[in-house]
């Protein structure tokens, strides 16, 4: 904030508030033959009197003003000047960040000492990693780990980039980014359909077997590349499986032509700031109990 | 008789059926997205009867064509009958009732369609802002224009209270929406960032300050003083509290924003404004209620006196939590629960909706030339269910809210949240089940005051219009 600012502000505070106390003072003053009513009418019968203002009403009002007063002496509020305490909204947050951290710190590095597949057997641990998922993942992944449309369910064993604890802790801490380019322009309509029920032969679901030898050929040219001859996906890359009917986007035949078609920008936000790698470590555990069968800290609702 | 010698009622007539008619349809959209609430699946996800699109349209039907029909009405009403004249520019206040019509109906289409702004209570697109501006200039110059051909010379404090309202509703509502256009249908705030974020508060806030509460008080100051039969309390409390009122109003919006983004020094001031603003709000509570000194037993057999009296109290209780909830350690609590949709409402159904039916009820035998309305019974019958339908949905929300503000801090021994936001929505049904039915009862109130406003409005003979009095 500029001097100037700051300046403009802090006087028409001022000015505001003595503005109000001047009011106060000056209606309060009772001026003679100021009885009964003020002698105007409106409309046949709306008069006014004048009443006295309520002393608690007044009382309440300087009290108000007083502390207001006191208030932007100790706080931040008039301009440049920043109260007497010194206090700040971002200093507050940083001290409560470094207070629970010393609260909670010793027990997060505990747990991160701990090997991710031995911490996903601990009660202790797991019941942390679960209050971490709801309150971090489960708006994505939901609260089960079951995940939506376009968003991976985390319980089935099935990976993208991986189910080891290390590799579901990286996707943690960093994030994902899962892009596939849009085929449609390449492709034009027909090549959308052949890949698609090639795509669909390679589940094992019902098909059109001459549209499917000409996809294969499509296939092998625009997709194997990421998702493999066999189309049995990299998880290096993230490129989905696609012969085990389980359909991140959707396996629909409308579904599989429009991912085809337009493409996929799936990302995932990393945690690793805002978690701290110790609880991304705990969190981790939990994740990995998901599939693992392990001791699951989720509820089974 | 000559016609400069009438008041002009038509518009003040049109306004008044317009305003129990959008308030049956306003209270309507709030039943139906408080039963979405309760029941997530109930309009089966066709996306204009999403929550997302009728709760804006619920916002705007009940403040803007509700609230605001009835303000049109009272204001034309008033500024005649204390100025002693004719209304100005007889066929602009026509204009402003037909264009604010056409505001409503063009907000009614755009927000299903999923047509926003995103700002809340601003949430029109610019082409209907360019109409709400051009409507609200016109509304200045008959109000205004009517002050100035006044013929006594004392200006009536309902009409200070009108006037500053209009004033600073085109302010606020110029400021707020300047946007730059992309299409017909499509625009982007002129303001980047957290300045955006306190430009939408500072006008958020002052909407209100000023359409929801000063612009009733002026209806108040009309009609409290009317049908208790009774003079104003006090005329220098008046001053004061008006004067303190719509400035220290200006300064409040930051308190939507305690610990966001917005620097240090406008969340105090947003926060300490707040709370000088108690006693300029009480100034008016205490001058409507001891106006009524003296005339306490009336209350025994004037319903609508009730429906005065009760919004006052109503008006009192959250101007008082208002100012609490502002403070900075309360508001970490309260903020982003339900906690605030009660208070809104205490203020809404409570104050605004309460004192504009008494008004109404006042005004509607006046206007058709009865005696009084078609039924008291029936204004009895609308006032208890209202006042419980109000009663049940603030107690509801302020213990889901305080219980959601508890939920969200609660903090295991490792540190970690207890609850997640899943659970604590969870534990909102029954007091969402409770708000649902008060909202039901406040609209089956209002389905028993239009049935009788229009019972009263088609029995006996017709409307002659009221003579100026000529001796000032």
């Amino acid at each position: 904030m500029s001097n100037f600012w700051g300046w403009f502000i802090s006087i028409i505070t001022v000015v505001n508030i003595l503005g109000c106390l001047w009011l106060i003072r000056w209606t309060s003053k009772k001026a003679p033959g100021e009885e009964d009513t003020t002698g105007h009418v409106w409309d046949g019968d709306l008069r006014e009197y004048n009443n006295p203002l309520p002393r608690w009403w007044l009382w309440t009002f300087y009290l108000t003003i007083a502390f207001a007063v006191a208030y932007l002496i100790v706080f931040p509020g008039m301009g440049q000047f920043k109260g007497t305490s010194g206090w700040t909204a971002a200093g507050q947050y940083d001290e409560e960040i470094a207070a629970a951290e010393e609260r909670y710190g010793a027990l997060f590095a505990k747990f991160a000492a701990t090997d991710i597949e031995e911490l996903s057997r601990d009660p202790d641990a797991l019941r942390a990693g679960r209050n971490l998922f709801v309150n971090n993942c489960a708006m994505c992944h939901g609260s089960d780990g079951r995940g939506a449309r376009s968003f991976p369910n985390l319980t089935d064993g099935d990976w993208l980039y991986g189910g080891d604890p290390s590799t579901i802790k990286l996707s943690i801490i960093m994030g994902r980014n899962g892009v596939m380019p849009a085929w449609g322009p390449a492709l034009g309509e027909e090549g959308v359909a052949q890949a698609t029920e090639y795509v669909l032969s390679m589940n094992g679901r019902e098909h059109d077997a001459a549209l499917a030898a000409e996809g294969a050929q499509k296939f092998a040219m625009f997709c194997a590349a990421c998702h493999g001859p066999e189309g049995k996906g990299n998880q290096a890359l993230g490129a989905p499986n696609l012969t085990n009917d389980t359909w991140l986007h959707s396996g629909s035949r409308e579904g599989i032509a429009q991912t085809i078609t337009n493409g996929m920008n799936n990302r995932m936000p990393a945690q690793g700031e805002i978690l701290g790698e110790d609880r991304a470590h705990v969190l981790a555990a939990y994740v990995y109990s998901l599939s693992e069968g392990g001791e699951r800290g989720s509820d089974s609702e | 008789m000559d016609k400069s010698n009438t008041y002009n009622d038509t518009v003040v007539r049109q306004f008044t059926i317009m305003t129990v008619v959008w308030g049956v349809v306003g209270f309507l959209m709030g039943v139906i997205i408080a039963a979405q609430l309760r029941w997530p699946d109930l309009t089966a996800g066709i996306s204009w009867l999403s929550y997302g699109r009728l709760r804006p349209l619920h916002t705007n039907a009940v403040i803007f064509a509700f609230g605001g029909s009835a303000i049109f009405a009272c204001s034309y009403y008033i500024v005649q009958r204390t100025c002693h004249v004719r209304l100005f520019a007889e066929k602009l206040a026509a204009f402003t009732f037909w264009g604010w019509q056409v505001v409503i109906l063009l907000a009614a289409i755009t927000l299903p369609l999923g047509l926003t702004q995103g700002k809340e209570y601003a949430e029109l697109e610019w082409p209907i802002d360019l109409l709400i501006a051009v409507v609200w200039v016109s509304y200045g110059i008959v109000f205004f224009g009517t002050i100035v051909k006044r013929r006594i010379k004392h200006i009536y404090v309902a009409n200070w209270f009108f006037g500053a309202f209009i004033i600073t509703v085109a302010v606020l509502h110029i400021v707020n929406s300047l946007a730059i256009p992309v299409d017909a249908t499509k625009s982007y705030s002129a303001y980047p960032g957290v300045i955006d974020a306190m430009v939408q508060w500072w006008y958020g806030h002052n909407a209100v300050g000023f359409f929801l509460t000063a612009a009733f008080l002026g209806m108040m100051y009309y009609f409290v003083p009317k049908q208790a039969g009774r003079p104003v309390y006090s005329y220098r409390l008046s001053v004061v509290h008006f004067w303190a009122l719509i400035s220290i109003y200006m300064w409040a919006g930051p308190h939507h924003l305690h610990y966001t983004t917005l620097p240090d020094w406008a969340q105090s001031l947003g926060m300490v404004f707040s709370l000088i603003l108690l006693a300029p709000s009480w100034g008016g509570m205490i001058n409507g209620m001891m106006t009524l000194s003296g005339a306490w037993h009336k209350l025994r057999t004037d319903p609508i006196l009730k429906f005065m009296i009760v919004s006052l109290s109503f008006y009192g209780m959250s101007t008082f939590e208002g100012p609490m909830m502002s403070i900075k350690t309360v508001n970490a609590l309260s903020h982003y629960t339900d906690w605030t949709i009660g208070h809104v409402h205490s203020g809404a159904l409570g104050w605004v909706a309460m004192i504009t039916m008494g008004c109404v009820y006042a005004l509607v035998p006046k206007l058709w030339g009865k005696e009084r309305m078609y039924s008291i019974r029936l204004i009895d019958i609308h006032f208890w269910i209202a006042t419980i339908g109000i009663v049940l949905y603030i107690a509801a929300m302020w213990m889901a809210g305080v219980m959601q503000g508890l939920m969200w801090r609660a903090v295991n021994a490792d540190g970690t949240l207890t609850y997640s936001f899943m659970e604590s929505i969870k534990q909102t049904y029954p007091f969402y089940t409770v708000r649902f039915l008060g909202g039901v009862m406040f609209l089956v109130g209002m389905l028993i005051m239009t049935y009788n406003v229009f019972k009263t409005i088609g029995s006996g003979k017709s409307v002659q219009a009221q003579p100026v009095p000529q001796s000032a």
